[in-house]
């Protein structure tokens, strides 16, 4: 695979980089990302993969725009209300980038879909946002052997990690089981600053970039937490759980398993 | 390392020309032409006085390349000869 003048140029401020250079960009082009979930954290992920030439980019939302979304859902602006969320998206990126393949799926993940959604690709990004999705995302990989980047928001603090197969522990490793539903507030019902899907959305993007070309340390074995009343950025170690029930040396997790999620019947 | 390369007896591998583009995209096309060649090959570079010839030798040693020489074209246009770096990071 060659470059093209256009493609030089609308790469040249990161082919400039001696860390990413014209074989990192090649790297890019020829990549495949997974973005589960089109919204505040998918968004800002989405766009600055497409933009920095990400070949194909595939898509997995279930949901319609909507008028609570824009606030922080940056891939879809005010005509989309109403309309399909991946169809929104591939608008906005087919705009942004002509040289990404955007491949959409108009539905949720669930534990029958979710190992044939992640085939094919070479990264997986977390963009959910509650913590059955969360868990489904972590066991699919781990059993998948797909490298995912886990990110959460609530209000106005955030939190990141990476996963590699057999370089480090998966999010069950840090949070063994998930919440039982209405002790944790979901982002409806707690609130979010759309700032910060953006600041956590970047961030997972970079370690996707980091990943593809090779390029630096990426957080696996830490997480990473943001505090943005403090502006607080702290790294935690974690340590891989040897009896992990999924990435463990005896996982009793064999196959993905749908969660019951935290319902919430008010419509903001 | 690679063998020495004696600067005044240098050929080069391969030719480029730049003095078409502008920053950034000058340094952009020698670090793509330099990409194709072999660890300890040569590339000669046409580029342009002033800008061009003042940041892109500086930026491809930044990179670890060597620059070999410059010579002056009397045309406005310079010749640069700069060696393969073992590897870029
Ligand atoms: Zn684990």
């Amino acid at each position: 695979m060659s470059l093209t003048d256009r493609q030089l140029e609308r790469y040249s401020r990161q082919i400039i980089l001696k860390e990413i250079g014209p074989r990192g960009q090649k790297a890019l082009l020829s990549a495949r990302v997974l973005i589960i979930g089109a919204g505040g954290l998918g968004s800002p992920a989405a766009m600055y993969l497409a933009a920095a030439g990400v070949g194909t980019l595939g898509l997995t939302d279930g949901d319609a725009v909507d008028l609570t979304n824009l606030q922080r859902q940056i891939l879809h602006a005010t005509p989309d209300l109403g309309r399909p969320k991946t169809e929104s998206a591939l608008e906005t990126l087919a705009a942004l980038n002509p040289d990404v393949k955007v491949i959409t799926n108009s539905v949720k993940a669930s534990a029958e879909n979710i190992l044939e959604l992640i085939s094919g690709y070479d990264f997986i990004i977390d963009g959910t946002d509650n913590f059955s999705a969360k868990f489904l995302i972590n066991d699919a990989c781990v059993i998948g052997k797909k490298p995912f980047t886990h990110a959460g928001i609530l209000r106005f603090s955030g939190q990141l990690m990476t996963y590699v197969p057999g370089a480090g522990p998966c999010y069950r490793c840090l949070f063994v089981a998930p919440p039982p539903p209405d002790t944790v507030p979901t982002c409806r019902q707690a609130g979010v600053i759309g700032a910060l899907a953006g600041v956590i959305g970047c961030l997972e993007a970079m370690e996707a970039i980091k990943y593809l070309t090779g390029t630096g340390s990426l957080l696996t074995g830490s997480l990473l937490t943001y505090d943005a009343l403090k502006t607080e950025f702290r790294k935690i170690a974690v340590p891989i759980r040897h009896n992990c029930a999924v990435c463990g040396k005896e996982p009793t997790i064999k196959t993905p398993t749908d969660y019951e999620s935290a319902q919430c019947d008010v419509k903001f | 390392m690679t063998k020495k390369t004696d600067p005044r007896t240098a050929e080069p591998d391969a030719e480029l020309d730049i003095c078409d583009v502008v920053c950034p995209m000058t340094f952009v096309k020698a670090k793509v032409a330099l990409d194709d060649l072999e660890v300890g090959q040569i590339l000669a570079i046409r580029l342009n006085d002033g800008e061009p010839t003042e940041n892109v030798p500086r930026s491809l040693k930044e990179d670890g390349h060597r620059v070999l020489k410059l010579t002056d074209n009397r045309d406005g246009t310079y010749r640069l000869l700069v060696k393969k770096a073992p590897d870029y990071f």
